[in-house]
């Protein structure tokens, strides 16, 4: 074997190739075995039978099941709870989307520029990342408690009226929103302090050498649009993120007060496990599906660009 | 940046103007961040001091911080006592390992293959990674959900795992990890005798330290405090991992007790976000790099 090794490259590979390549094909395929049966099992096979499930009238432990065609998405489109449910998680995702990506860049604009205090700042805005959302939920209940939370007692020091935030309709989806905000803002930041250290330091100095001096001129003209593929990036994950509410809904409101804060997950959620209408739940996952994939078309294709970049 | 600057415009204009204006920037953007912050800590310096507050001055709901009586003991031994919150958080540390071991088990050989070695249905299985890392647990939940009540696995910790042993993100990370590494390394060992099992395992890994660790942290947060999946498989309170486990015990405490609701709030985001103090440059590592939660 040793001796092989002497002869050119070109020689060696000839005299090796044959059984290589055999060994390359066998541990190839025994090494992806496990990933692709998984893939197979938990993923794709599910992922059919849910598509073929979301055309059929099964209900759990049904024993004969026939096809209904389109009817479970007729069905969807004329049922109230789940028109209600998808507009609500659109309008959730059109409060949080804008409010943490300019909230986000804004605190990282601003702590990046920070040299001592950058860690301390760093830190506070993304512990809300690292905690468990549903100990939190438990934690912000609290807070917006309308006899015995803090802030309804400072609205009341202050003079304004109070408010139940959770019970109240038109108030429970905008309140859980800036909840939803206040776990991406930090989550939000750190992807654009990462597209910010990628910005070159000799471009500032440049600038101001033209002429463009105050902070603001500044941010417009170079940071904002270097910033252009990071930004992308962070519309879509957020808007992914968003899509799929389900932790505070479940904990805090369970989609009251009257059907106020019902979301397309708790949804699904409840006609496929609580209620059992399993064919019925398996169109409004396909439906879920769908603007998921939509969101991750793009996120590839902006992806793409970003690397390229 | 902004020091830099402006003490060069320091020299060229009145000093003390320009100290006033950089003085009053300052405050600006520290009064901005440091109000940005208040929100951001509320619910934790909340939860805090309610968990050591006594009844009677939760009831009376006054803007107090600290509590007149110290009365966290009593509250932290009812939470505990009332609810196996160390069960939970003992579920969850078991979960993570779990999912964490297999997931790196399947993906190492499968990403090392993708990106090292030529076999046929390479191209195909790549797409199918691709195309997998979009779907999230929640579209093939029912499905999965039907197959595990069938073979009568529900309300075990298995049925709570399942459907996160195959990690196609791990695939794809690691993936590209390894197309970095140095192919003549893998020819000299190959010629050395060494199996491509051997390979993997005690060449190629280890390099790939750095990319193993941001996936762990990655999947171990992601694990900790996922509640779709679990609060469909479980209805046995004893399998609860910590966010299922905070839910059914704010269900049997009806919302009320929250002095013993904030201490068991406390106990279960406490091991995330002292990991987290620790190990920061990790942690945001491991949360940014996929983008995705």
């Amino acid at each position: 074997m040793s001796s092989l090794a002497i002869p050119a490259p070109g020689v060696r590979r000839q005299a090796f190739g044959g059984r290589q390549a055999l060994i390359e094909k066998i541990t190839g395929m025994g090494f992806c075995l496990p990933a692709t049966t998984l893939l197979l099992l938990t993923s794709l096979v599910p992922l059919c039978v849910l598509v073929v499930m979301s055309f059929t009238d099964y209900e759990l432990g049904a024993l004969d099941i026939k096809s209904v065609g389109l009817a479970n998405f007729g069905k969807a489109m004329s049922d109230p709870m789940f028109r209600r449910s998808l507009w609500n998680t659109l309008l959730y995702v059109a409060i949080v989307l804008p409010g943490s990506v300019c909230l986000g860049l804004l605190v990282a604009v601003l702590v990046h520029q920070r040299k001592r205090t950058r860690s301390f700042y760093e830190i506070i805005y993304f512990l809300p990342v690292t905690s468990t959302l549903i100990a939190m939920a438990t934690v912000w209940q609290f807070l917006l408690h309308p006899r015995l939370g803090p802030i309804n007692a400072f609205l009341q020091l202050i003079g304004s009226r109070q408010y139940a935030f959770l019970s109240e309709p038109s108030l429970a989806l905008p309140t859980l929103a800036v909840i939803g905000m206040w776990q991406l803002i930090g989550f939000n930041m750190v992807l654009f302090l990462a597209g910010l250290s990628a910005i070159p330091r000799d471009i500032y100095e440049a600038a101001e050498v033209d002429g463009c001096s105050g902070s603001i001129d500044r941010f417009l003209t170079i940071t904002w649009p270097l910033l252009g593929p990071t930004t992308m990036f962070v519309i879509v994950t957020t808007s992914i993120t968003a899509f799929k509410i389900f932790d505070t809904v479940a904990v805090m409101t369970r989609g009251g007060p009257m059907g106020s804060s019902e979301v397309l997950l708790y949804a699904i959620y409840l006609e496929g496990f609580q209620y059992f209408h399993t064919a019925y739940a398996a169109a409004l996952t396909v439906i879920f599906l769908v603007f998921i994939l939509v969101f991750s078309v793009i996120q590839t294709f902006v992806l793409d660009r970003r690397t390229h970049y | 940046m902004r020091s830099e600057s402006d003490s060069r415009r320091l020299s060229t204009t009145r000093p003390a103007w320009a100290l006033l204006r950089r003085a009053v920037s300052l405050l600006f953007v520290h009064g901005f961040l440091l109000a940005g912050a208040v929100f951001m800590l509320l619910p934790f310096v909340w939860m805090l001091v309610t968990s050591i507050k006594p009844p009677e001055e939760i009831f009376t709901a006054q803007l107090r911080l600290w509590p007149k009586q110290f009365y966290g003991l009593e509250n932290y031994r009812f939470a505990l006592t009332s609810a196996p919150l160390l069960r939970f958080a003992l579920n969850g540390v078991f979960i993570c390992a779990c999912i964490l071991a297999v997931q790196l088990l399947v993906a190492i050989p499968c990403g090392y293959a993708l990106a090292k070695l030529r076999f046929p249905g390479r191209q195909a299985l790549f797409v199918l990674t691709l195309l997998a890392l979009a779907i999230p647990v929640q579209v093939p939940a029912l499905p999965l959900y039907i197959a595990l009540a069938d073979l009568g696995l529900l309300n075990t910790y298995f049925s709570m795992m399942v459907p996160f042993f195959l990690s196609v993100f791990a695939i794809f990370l690691l993936r590209q990890f390894f197309k970095g590494f140095p192919d003549d390394i893998i020819h000299a060992a190959r010629l050395d005798g060494m199996s491509e099992f051997e390979i993997v395992w005690r060449i190629v890994t280890p390099s790939a330290w750095p990319a193993i660790a941001a996936f762990a942290v990655f999947s171990i947060v992601a694990h900790w405090n996922d509640l779709y999946w679990p609060l469909i498989v479980i209805s046995d309170a004893k399998l609860a991992p910590p966010p299922l486990g905070m839910m059914f015990f704010s269900d049997a405490e009806t919302g009320s007790n929250y002095g013993a609701l904030t201490a068991a709030a406390t106990i279960l985001t406490a091991p995330l976000v002292v990991a987290f103090l620790f190990a920061r440059r990790h942690f945001i590592a491991g949360i940014t790099m996929t983008g995705v939660k």
